[in-house]
């Protein structure tokens, strides 16, 4: 009986309508839709909340009533399954992409893949970044067959749209016009230590980092990296990624 | 402790007895979070607060989540890990919120249940939290206060006792917050929660939400003295977590709370029998 009731609660609160449960509950002088309606503003206001912290670019990009909007449909359609918010919107950018109403954003989706890949970062495991002097413990002739681990917070975020710029105006007040017709970019995302880093990658870059995360060899990694982008500058790409903290080992 | 909180707590270590967090908050695998936790925790102790184990579904508890809730406990030792006496997850879907149980044997048997099996997962005593409530089930047959009693004696948990809850609760149902005092087994309460709630205007009815979002008020630290003098001097802590004002107010309000505290303290601590004459 209670396992039925809370079904029917359940479908009451993401309907937002007290029917599926109304011959359960009291009515007295409040009617029970109105009470029940103080769990309906809890459910979808604090995981509409939630959202607009993690996505607050996107949030700046469509104004707070339009989010809030297209917040309440995406926990109607995908609530968390988990009692754990760190990982709740996931799905919001495939959400966006197939939301009418945002259509006129065409990179909203992008944005919002690149801020999920933020919160990532800042809850991933940590791991001491890999000491370059390491690197020294190896004889010269054994690099080619290296294959780096990547720190555990990296991501990679593809855009056709400019995502890294579009970001960094929305961290200024007030927000700096964006030419958004000026091209696609690939952003790497990464916690070294305590704080989410940003930067901007070029396409041979990109691939190297892909390649490396398939758990190609760095020959490997650079064969694809110079498929892309036929100046492809290897050692200089290393050294920025040894420095930034990219990489936290290599594999035995 | 919310996160905005965090920095202004570790810069100025304020004079605090002890600080309270939701697990759920901290059940990343890594990051700032969970390093800020663990400096706060080097000077203070720590009681963990769950709202997403879900004691009160039909369902049972979540494995994975109860696994989760175990490895936090085990990292932060905390002085006391506490629950609500409510549900949050049904059919692989968690609503965020604590949803009312109605107060029946059954319910009462389920609830014991999840609260055993988390007790022994843990390996140590949980505490429960009664629920702020909105809305009556027409199949309740137990009063609330006896319900919860009754918890504490089939399970051994023991009680955080939420005073804004009884007043929020005893507003919206009509009931006298004093008497569900009274029935509240006294040597069970190891911990108190205050807060500040909403008053919703129902045209015309009023109805109490617990929004956590203002200062505690006359009414509640009222009800708070009468819960000191009867449970006697017990850990209290402040609790605002939407609208979240600076540490300051914060502080003040943890402060009026030590003044009942230790003005409940006097009269009851033991003199010793030399002195007792004036000599």
């Amino acid at each position: 009986m209670v396992h039925d009731l809370q079904v029917a609660f359940g479908h009451a609160l993401l309907a937002g309508n007290a029917e599926p449960v109304a011959d359960a509950l009291v009515s007295d002088h409040i009617p029970a839709e109105k009470r029940l309606g103080v769990h309906v503003n809890n459910v979808f206001g604090l995981l509409g909340t939630a959202l607009e912290v993690a996505f607050p670019v996107v949030c700046q990009l469509v104004g707070t009533p339009f989010f809030r909007m297209a917040a309440q449909a995406f926990v109607t359609r995908h609530p968390p399954s988990v009692p754990h918010l760190a990982v709740y919107g996931g799905r919001f950018s495939d959400f966006l992409a197939d939301f009418p109403p945002a259509a006129g954003v065409p990179y909203l989706p992008c944005v919002a893949r690149l801020e999920w890949a933020r919160i990532e970062a800042y809850f991933a495991a940590d791991r001491a970044p890999l000491d370059p002097a390491r690197l020294t413990e190896l004889p010269a002739a054994t690099y080619p067959e290296l294959v780096f681990q990547l720190h555990p917070s990296l991501r990679l975020v593809r855009s056709p749209w400019p995502i890294f710029l579009l970001w960094q105006a929305h961290q200024q007040t007030p927000v700096p016009p964006v030419d958004t017709t000026s091209g696609g970019e690939t952003v790497l995302v990464w916690r070294p230590d305590l704080e989410v880093m940003l930067t901007r990658m070029s396409a041979g870059d990109a691939a190297l980092i892909a390649a490396i995360a398939q758990g190609a060899t760095l020959a490997d990694a650079a064969t694809a990296a110079a498929a892309v982008e036929p100046e492809f500058d290897l050692q200089a790409a290393l050294i920025g990624h040894l420095e930034r903290g990219s990489f936290c080992g290599w594999a035995q | 402790m919310r996160t905005p909180h965090v920095p202004e707590m570790l810069e100025t270590r304020p004079p605090v007895g002890w600080v309270e967090v939701h697990a759920e908050n901290y059940l990343a695998a890594g990051g700032p979070r969970l390093a800020a936790l663990e400096r706060i925790r080097r000077d203070l102790p720590l009681s963990i607060h769950g709202v997403g184990l879900s004691l009160g579904s039909a369902e049972g508890v979540d494995a994975t989540h109860l696994e989760r809730l175990a490895r936090l406990v085990t990292r932060f030792q905390p002085a006391l890990v506490s629950e609500h006496v409510a549900w949050s997850v049904n059919s692989g879907v968690y609503f965020n919120d604590l949803l009312p149980i109605p107060y029946t044997e059954e319910s009462l048997a389920l609830l014991c249940r999840n609260v055993d099996r988390v007790q022994t997962v843990l390996g140590r005593q949980i505490l429960m939290e009664n629920p702020s409530t909105y809305v009556r089930f027409v199949a309740s047959t137990i009063p609330e206060p006896e319900f919860i009693a009754e918890l504490a004696t089939r399970t051994g948990c023991g009680l955080l006792l939420d005073v804004n809850n009884i007043q929020v609760s005893a507003v919206n149902h009509g009931f006298d917050p004093y008497r569900y005092l009274s029935t509240i087994p006294k040597s069970a309460v190891r911990e108190i929660h205050l807060a500040g709630h909403a008053v919703l205007d129902m045209d015309g009815e009023v109805l109490l939400v617990d929004d956590h979002g203002s200062p505690v008020t006359q009414e509640v630290w009222q009800l708070y003295a009468a819960a000191i003098q009867r449970v006697g001097p017990t850990p209290t802590l402040i609790e605002w977590d939407t609208r979240i004002p600076p540490l300051a107010t914060l502080l003040d309000e943890a402060r009026r709370a030590d003044r009942v505290l230790t003005k409940a303290a006097a009269p009851v601590r033991p003199v010793p029998e030399e002195k007792r004459d004036g000599a």
